[in-house]
C-alpha cells in the first residue's frame, strides 16, 4: 500500500528537476528533503511564519502552503537562487550582513526573499513599504530593525549601481 | 504536521472539475490558492480523499467589466484583483478591503473565489461581496446557477454551495455615480491577522450631498459576513451627518448577535461594531464628498 | 564618559559577523538539513486529556502500515532510562519522556511512533488507540496549593513545589515605621520565547563502538551529562555535535526529553532516528512555556519618595511537571531590589504544579516578571505620592559611588551608573517632548500614556539558585572554556564548547583572540567541539558567554601570548620584559633588529625543538577553564547569595497611544539606554536588544498560552499565539553607555536578555500611564485590546 506517486518538474534556481512525489509533499518538504537545498526553512507549516517564504513565477509564496504536485512546469526561486552567479552574496545579502540583520539565522532567508521580491517591484521602499512587505515574516531575535535598515541599505547601493 | 494522503487531479477544464465533484461527492475538494485549505490538512481537520487543482483554469481567471457589474473569476488571485486596473477604478471597495487581507505572500497566492468560499465570518472578501450585493455563480454538471452572497453564507466554513459545486464567478455589482465613497476598516490583533471586528461601507451622493445609496456590514461579530441593508436604508435620502452615521452605528450594535472567544467578548465586539460602522461611514460619506459634485 | 572606554583594536569597533555570511545565502546547517543514511522519522500521540489514567494502548493498526518500524510507549521507555533533571528536592514529581499509567495534561507525549517518514509516522500515530479514564485536574495555581486539592503528583504529598520565606534585612521593622504603605497584585501571563525553528533532534547508535551520536537543536547546560545519566550510558558514550546551528532559543531549547527518547529509539532500533517536533507538538507538549506568575507586592515608603522595603510573594504555575523551571524564581534573588536602595526584602517564592504544560526556562530565567513586579511598584509609589516618575526613581537609584553595592539578598553588584544612563535616555528621548506629546494627544481625545522601566539585566550566570533551592545540590562550579591553537602555518583556531543559537560566538571568541593576539579576527577561524572533544562549559545560559567565554578566551590567547614571548626571549637572549610584542611579532625595545616574526616564532614553536626553551611544551596552543567570578559559594542559612557577577542596566522610554474607539495601543516612540560595558561587538549587542525588546512587547501586548477551562490549550497555533511582525514593533532607538565591570577581561557585562528584562514593565507602565486619566490601571500582562477596552468601559462608568 505503498502511497502513489506523481512525476513532477520543477525548475529550481534555472535548473529544471524531475522527481516522483506523493501527492501530499509540500513544497518546502520537496525542495529541502527532495531536492537538498535546505536553505529555505520550516517554521510553522500552517502558512503565518513565513520561513519557508520563496519566488514563485515571480512572486512570493509560502512553500509550505502547496504542494509540488501543483507546480509542475513552474519556476521557483530560492534563498540558494538569489546570491551571484559565483556562489557570492547578492548586493541584499551583503547588505543584511553589513547591518547584521540576522541573528540565528533561521527566518533570514524568508526575510531576503520577501525583501527581494519588494525591491524587485519598489527599489526605494519607504520605512513602511519594507515593514509591510516583510510583515509576513516572524523574527524573534532581531525585532526587524536591522533587518529593516537592511533593506534600506541595500536599496541605497543598488541605486548607487551596486550589482 | 503533514498531509493525510489523497489522490490529485489537476483539471483543464471547469467541467472536468465538476465530473470529478459529482464523482466524489464530499471526497474531493477543490484547491485554488490554498492558503486556508493546505493549513487544515497539514492539521487534518481537513482530509479530502481527493484533490482537484482548478489553479490553471483560465476560465476561472477573468477580471472584466459586464454591464453594471465587475465579474470576477474565482480563480483569480488576490494580488490580481488588487492591481487590476478596472477592479481598482469600478470596485475601490475590494481593493481597500484587500490591504486587510493577509500579507503580501498570501495574497500572491490566494484567490478571491478562495476565500469566498472558504466562509471565514471575518474574512474580508466574503464581506465585500455580502455588503455589495454580489452575485455567486455557482456550476455543477447539470449547469451554472446564481446566488446571492447573501443568501450564501450560513455559519462559520458553512455555506450554500453543495459538495458536487464549483464557484465559478463572482459579479460584483458597480455603482455607477458620480459620487461614490467607500471605506473598509478592522480591528485585528495584529495586521493580518482575521478581524475581530471589520466593517466596511458604500456611499453614494448626490449633487446636493444627499445619501442616494448605501451599503454597510459587519464582519467577525456574525456567525457569517453580515450586510445590513436595514442600514442603508436608514440613510438613503438624507445627509449624512455626525448625529445620522452614530444612529446609524448604534442600530448596528443592535442588529447583530457576536459571539465572544480568546480574544474578545461578545460585548467588546459589539463595541467594536458600532465604533467601525461609525468610523467607516463617516470616510465613506468623506470620500464621496471628495469627489466633487459634477 | 564616553560610551566605550578603553583602547582596542577590534573589541567594541563596528565590525563584521562571522556567522552572518553562510547564513544569508541559506547555507545554515540546522539539525533538520541533517539527513543520515536509512533515518527513520517519529511522530507523537498525545494526550487529549487534561488529566488522564492511561487504561489500555494498541499500537497493532499502527504497526500494521508499511513503513512502520516501532510504537514506544511509557511502559517500556520508563523500564529502560533513569528520570531527567528535576531542579528542586522533589523526587516524587518523576518526569520521563513519555507518559506512564497517567497523563497530566493536554498534549504531553504518551506513545512515539518511528516510521520511514514523517508523514508516514504520523499515519500510524493517527491509528495508535489509547483507552483514557479522565479524571480530576487542577488548572488554577491558587487553588492548587490549598488543602484538598487534586493533586498532580499524589505521590509528591501537594502541588507544592518549592515554598519558602526569606527575610533579608529588618523587613517588619522597616514596615512599622514606614510613613506609607502600600499592596497590589500583578500577574505575569504564561508566554515564551518561541523559538521560530521548533526542538529537533537527530541520533546514531553505533554498536561497533557503542556510541551514541547526537545532533539537535539546544542550549542547555551539562546536556550531553543529562542524557547519559538518563540513558544509563557512561559519559563518554554519547557524542553530542555542537556545530548544528541552532534557530533560535532564548533560553527555551532544552530539550532533554526529546533526546531522551529519540537517543533511546536510536539505540533500541539500530536505526538513525530524527524528531522534528511540528508546531502543534512544540506548543503544547514542547516543554517551552515560560513563567505564570502571580505577584502579591507591598512596599513600604516615605514621603519623600524613599523606598525602605518590600514584601514579594512570587506563586509560579510551572505545570505538570519540573526540570530547572521552579529555579526561575530563584534567580531574581540576585537583583530582587533592581537597581535601588532598598534595605530590606521578604520573599516568598511558591513554585506550583497544575495539570498544564511543563514550563521551562525562558530569556531572563524569572528576572523580566520580576523587573514588571518591582517596576509596577515604583510606579505605584510615584502615583500614590504624586510625584514625577523619574524624580522617584532617581531618589532611590544606587548612586555610582555606591558600587561595589550589597543588596539585602546578598548579592554585590559590580559596578553602574544609573543616574547617567537614565539622563542619556531622557535627553535622547526628548523626554519633555515626549510628554507634550502625550499631552497633546489627550487633549485630542485620544489615550497616552508615557512608560519607563529601569531595569537590570543580571549577567555571567552562574547557577547559585541551585544550592539555594535544594540544600542537597551543592552544585557551586559554573565555568566555560575555550582551546586556542595556532596551527603549523600560523593560522588561529579558536575552539568553543557549546552549540551557538544567534547570539554570535565565533565572532566574539575571534574578536577577542584578535584582540590579544593582535590578528586579524578575519584570519580567525572558531569552531564548535564535539562533547567528547570539548573542554567544559554550561552552555550560553544567564546572559554569560561575553563574560565566560569571552574570558576564558581571553585567558587561553594571553597563555599562547606568553609562550611566544618565552620563545623569543630565549631565542633573542633577551629578557622577557624587554621585548615587546606587537601583530604578533616580538622584538626588543629600542633594537628592532632584534626581533622575531610571528611566522618564526611559530616555526620555532612547532618545526624547532632545539629553539624551544626549556621546559615548554611544543606546538602552540593553550587552554583555559574560566569559573564565573564571584561565584563558587554556598548560600548562608538565611539565603543570602553571591548570584550573578555583573549587572547591565537599561533604562527604557515608551509612547503608547491608545485608540478609545477600539481599545488597540500603538507604540509611537521606543527609546532604551542601555549599559553592558564594554561591548565587544556593537550590531550584535544592539540586535540581541532590539530583538529583547520585540520579545518583551510580545509579552506585554500580544503573546499568551491560554488554557481552557477542560485545560485545552487555547493558543496552541500562531493564529492564536500572536507574535509581534514588523508591523508591530516600531522603529526603536538605542542609547549606548559604558561602565565597565571590574570583574571580566574588558569591562564587559551581558546582554543576552537585553531589552527583554524593561520592556515588558516600560509598556505596562505606559499603558496604565494612559488608563491613570480614567482612574483605570491594568495589572496583568499581556494588556490586550480585550483587557484594555474592558478597564475603558470601567473607566467611563466610574
Amino acid at each position: 500500500m505503498s502511497e502513489k506517486l506523481y512525476p513532477v518538474s520543477i525548475t529550481v534556481n534555472g535548473k529544471a528537476h524531475a522527481a516522483e512525489v506523493p501527492s501530499r509533499l509540500t513544497l518546502v518538504d520537496f525542495l529541502r528533503d527532495t531536492l537538498r537545498l535546505t536553505g529555505t526553512h520550516v517554521g510553522c507549516e500552517h502558512g503565518i511564519c513565513g520561513a519557508c517564504s520563496v519566488i514563485l513565477d515571480g512572486a512570493p509564496v509560502r512553500s509550505c502552503l502547496m504542494f509540488a504536485v501543483q507546480l509542475d512546469g513552474c519556476s521557483v526561486t530560492t534563498i540558494e537562487g538569489l546570491a551571484r552567479p559565483d556562489g557570492t552574496p547578492s548586493v541584499l545579502q551583503d547588505a543584511f550582513c553589513e547591518a547584521h540583520g540576522l541573528q540565528c539565522g533561521y527566518c533570514t532567508p524568508g526575510m531576503i526573499v520577501a525583501s527581494h521580491a519588494l525591491l524587485e517591484s519598489n527599489p526605494q521602499p519607504s520605512e513602511a513599504e519594507i515593514r509591510d512587505a516583510i510583515g509576513g515574516n516572524l523574527c524573534r531575535c532581531t525585532g526587524y530593525q536591522q533587518i529593516v535598515d537592511a533593506v534600506q541599505l541595500a536599496a541605497g547601493n543598488l541605486a548607487k549601481g551596486a550589482k | 504536521m503533514k498531509a493525510a494522503p489523497f489522490e490529485y487531479t489537476r483539471v483543464s477544464t471547469l467541467a472536468e472539475a465538476c465530473e470529478l465533484l459529482s464523482e466524489h461527492g464530499g471526497d474531493a475538494k477543490l484547491i485554488a490558492g490554498g492558503q486556508s485549505l493546505v493549513p487544515m490538512m497539514a492539521m487534518r481537520l481537513a482530509r479530502p480523499a481527493w484533490l482537484v487543482d482548478i489553479n490553471r483554469l483560465e476560465e476561472l481567471k477573468h477580471v472584466e467589466l459586464r454591464g453594471d457589474a465587475l465579474v470576477v473569476g474565482a480563480a483569480v488571485r488576490q494580488c490580481v484583483i488588487e492591481r487590476n486596473a478596472d477592479a481598482v477604478r469600478s470596485l475601490p471597495l475590494m481593493n481597500r478591503a484587500l490591504k486587510w487581507v493577509g500579507h503580501v505572500q498570501t495574497r500572491n497566492r490566494g484567490t478571491v473565489g478562495g476565500s469566498v468560499v472558504h466562509a471565514d465570518p471575518s474574512a474580508e472578501i466574503p464581506l465585500v461581496a455580502c455588503v455589495l450585493d454580489a452575485t455567486l455563480v455557482l456550476q455543477d454538471t447539470s449547469g451554472r446557477s446564481e446566488v446571492a452572497a447573501r443568501e450564501f453564507f450560513f455559519a462559520p466554513m458553512v455555506t450554500a454551495i453543495a459538495p458536487e459545486q464549483c464557484l465559478a464567478e463572482i459579479r460584483f455589482p458597480v455603482w455607477d455615480a458620480p459620487r461614490v465613497g467607500c471605506s473598509f476598516e478592522e480591528v485585528s490583533i495584529r495586521h493580518g491577522d482575521f478581524a475581530l471586528v471589520s466593517a466596511c461601507a458604500q456611499v453614494a451622493l448626490d449633487a446636493d450631498g444627499k445619501c442616494v445609496r448605501a451599503a454597510l456590514g459587519i464582519g467577525g461579530a456574525s456567525p457569517f459576513p453580515h450586510a445590513l441593508p436595514e442600514i442603508g436604508a436608514m440613510l438613503e435620502g438624507k445627509v449624512l451627518d455626525d448625529m445620522l452615521i452614530e444612529d446609524a452605528a448604534v442600530a448596528v450594535a443592535g442588529l447583530i448577535d457576536p459571539d465572544g472567544d480568546l480574544h474578545a467578548t461578545a460585548e467588546y465586539r459589539r463595541f467594536l461594531a458600532r465604533m467601525l460602522a461609525m468610523r467607516v461611514l463617516k470616510a465613506a460619506a468623506e470620500d464621496a464628498a471628495g469627489k466633487g459634485a459634477k | 564618559m564616553s560610551a566605550q572606554p578603553g583602547n582596542y583594536r577590534y573589541i567594541g569597533t563596528r565590525r563584521r559577523t562571522k556567522e552572518d555570511p553562510r547564513f544569508v545565502t541559506g547555507r545554515g546547517h540546522y539539525v533538520a538539513d541533517i539527513a543520515l543514511p536509512g533515518m527513520k522519522h517519529v511522530a507523537l500521540v498525545t494526550s487529549p486529556h487534561a488529566s488522564a489514567r492511561i487504561k489500555a494502548i494498541r499500537t497493532d493498526k499502527a504497526l500494521a502500515l508499511p513503513g512502520v518500524h516501532y510504537a514506544l510507549t511509557g511502559e517500556e521507555l520508563c523500564a529502560n532510562v533513569d528520570p531527567l533533571y528535576v531542579g528542586v528536592d522533589a523526587p516524587k514529581v518523576a518526569r520521563y519522556p513519555l507518559a506512564r499509567g497517567v497523563v497530566r495534561y493536554a498534549g504531553e507525549w504518551v506513545v512515539a511512533v518511528v516510521a520511514d517518514s514523517r508523514a508516514l509516522a504520523e499515519d500510524a500515530a493517527e491509528r495508535i488507540e489509547i483507552d483514557y479514564e479522565p479524571t480530576d485536574y487542577i488548572l488554577d495555581p491558587e487553588k492548587a496549593i490549598l488543602p484538598g486539592a487534586v493533586l498532580v503528583h499524589p505521590d509528591h504529598g501537594s502541588n507544592v513545589l518549592y515554598r519558602r520565606t526569606f527575610t533579608w534585612g529588618p523587613v517588619e521593622a522597616d514596615f512599622a515605621k514606614a510613613q506609607h504603605k502600600l499592596a497590589f497584585r500583578a500577574r505575569w501571563g504564561r508566554s515564551a520565547t518561541v523559538p521560530i525553528e521548533t526542538f529537533g533532534i537527530a541520533a546514531q547508535w553505533d554498536p561497533g563502538t557503542g556510541l551514541l551520536d547526537v545532533w539537535a537543536s539546544i542550549q542547555m547546560p551539562k546536556y550531553p551529562d543529562q542524557l547519559a545519566r538518563a540513558l544509563r550510558l557512561p559519559g563518554n558514550a554519547v557524542r553530542v555535535h555542537f556545530d548544528v546551528d541552532v534557530g533560535g532559543s532564548y533560553g527555551v531549547k532544552r530539550g532533554i526529553k526529546h533526546t531522551v527518547l529519540v537517543g533511546y529509539l536510536a539505540k533500541k532500533l539500530g536505526m538513525p532516528v530524527r524528531f522534528i517536533e511540528d508546531r502543534l507538538e512544540n506548543m503544547r507538549g514542547g516543554d517551552m512555556h515560560g513563567p505564570d506568575r502571580i505577584f502579591d507586592m507591598q512596599v513600604a515608603f516615605d514621603t519623600d519618595g524613599t523606598i525602605h522595603s518590600l514584601k514579594i510573594r512570587a506563586l509560579d504555575d510551572v505545570g505538570a511537571y519540573a526540570g530547572r523551571s521552579p529555579l526561575q524564581l530563584g534567580k531574581p534573588v540576585g537583583a530582587i531590589v533592581g537597581p535601588y536602595r532598598i534595605t530590606s526584602v521578604e520573599y516568598e517564592p511558591i513554585s506550583v504544579l497544575t495539570n498544564k504544560t511543563a514550563q521551562e526556562a525562558v530569556r531572563g530565567f524569572g528576572q523580566s516578571p520580576t523587573n514588571y513586579a518591582l517596576e509596577t511598584a515604583i510606579d505605584r509609589v510615584a502615583r500614590h505620592l504624586g510625584m514625577d516618575r523619574v524624580e522617584l526613581r532617581r531618589k532611590n537609584f544606587i548612586t555610582r559611588d555606591q558600587f561595589p553595592y550589597l543588596i539585602p539578598s546578598g548579592s554585590t553588584y559590580d559596578s553602574g551608573d544609573y543616574h547617567t544612563v537614565l539622563d542619556k535616555a531622557l535627553r535622547a528621548a526628548d523626554f519633555p517632548a515626549l510628554v507634550a506629546e502625550r499631552d497633546a494627544a489627550r487633549k485630542a481625545g485620544r489615550l497616552a500614556g508615557v512608560g519607563i522601566a529601569t531595569c537590570l539585566e543580571p549577567s555571567g550566570g552562574n547557577s547559585a539558585f541551585e544550592p539555594l533551592f535544594n540544600p542537597k545540590n551543592e552544585t557551586t562550579t559554573w565555568m566555560d572554556s575555550c582551546l586556542v591553537r595556532v596551527d603549523i602555518s600560523g593560522a588561529v583556531t579558536g575552539v568553543m564548547n557549546t552549540s551557538t543559537s544567534g547570539q554570535g560566538h565565533e565572532t566574539l571568541v575571534a574578536t577577542v583572540l584578535g584582540e590579544i593576539l593582535e590578528r586579524d579576527p578575519d584570519t580567525i577561524r572558531v569552531v564548535h567541539a564535539d562533547s567528547l572533544n570539548a573542554l567544559p562549559s554550561n552552555s550560553p545560559v544567564g546572559s554569560r558567554m561575553a563574560i565566560m567565554l569571552g574570558g576564558a578566551a581571553a585567558g587561553a590567547a594571553k597563555k599562547v601570548k606568553a609562550a611566544l614571548m618565552a620563545i623569543a626571549a630565549h631565542n633573542l637572549g633577551v629578557a622577557q620584559e624587554s621585548l615587546e610584542y606587537r601583530d604578533g611579532s616580538i622584538s626588543a625595545k629600542g633594537d628592532a633588529k632584534k626581533s622575531l616574526s610571528w611566522d618564526q616564532l611559530v616555526e620555532i614553536a612547532h618545526r624547532k625543538f632545539h629553539k624551544l626553551p626549556p621546559g615548554l611544551e611544543p606546538g602552540l596552543q593553550a587552554k583555559f577553564v574560566w569559573e564565573v567570578p564571584t561565584g563558587g559559594g554556598l548560600p548562608t542559612a538565611d539565603g543570602r547569595i553571591q548570584m550573578y557577577p555583573c549587572y547591565s542596566f537599561e533604562a527604557h522610554l515608551v509612547l503608547v497611544e491608545i485608540d478609545p474607539a477600539t481599545a488597540q495601543p500603538k507604540i509611537r516612540r521606543y527609546l532604551c539606554g542601555h549599559d553592558c560595558g564594554t561591548m565587544i561587538n556593537p550590531d550584535i549587542v544592539h540586535g540581541m536588544t532590539y530583538g529583547g525588546i520585540a520579545h518583551g512587547i510580545g509579552a506585554a501586548l500580544y503573546e499568551k498560552f491560554a488554557f481552557s477551562d477542560n485545560g485545552q490549550l487555547a493558543s496552541q497555533t500562531f493564529m492564536d499565539y500572536l507574535m509581534p511582525s514588523a508591523l508591530e514593533v516600531p522603529g526603536i532607538d538605542i542609547v549606548d553607555h559604558c561602565t565597565p565591570s571590574p570583574l571580566t577581561e574588558f569591562g564587559q557585562k551581558g546582554s543576552g536578555e537585553a531589552g527583554y528584562l524593561g520592556a515588558p514593565a516600560a509598556i505596562a507602565s505606559a499603558i496604565n500611564d494612559a488608563l491613570a486619566p480614567l482612574g483605570a490601571s491594568i495589572d496583568e500582562l499581556p494588556m490586550t485590546p480585550l483587557a484594555i477596552w474592558t478597564q475603558l468601559q470601567g473607566g467611563k462608568t466610574q
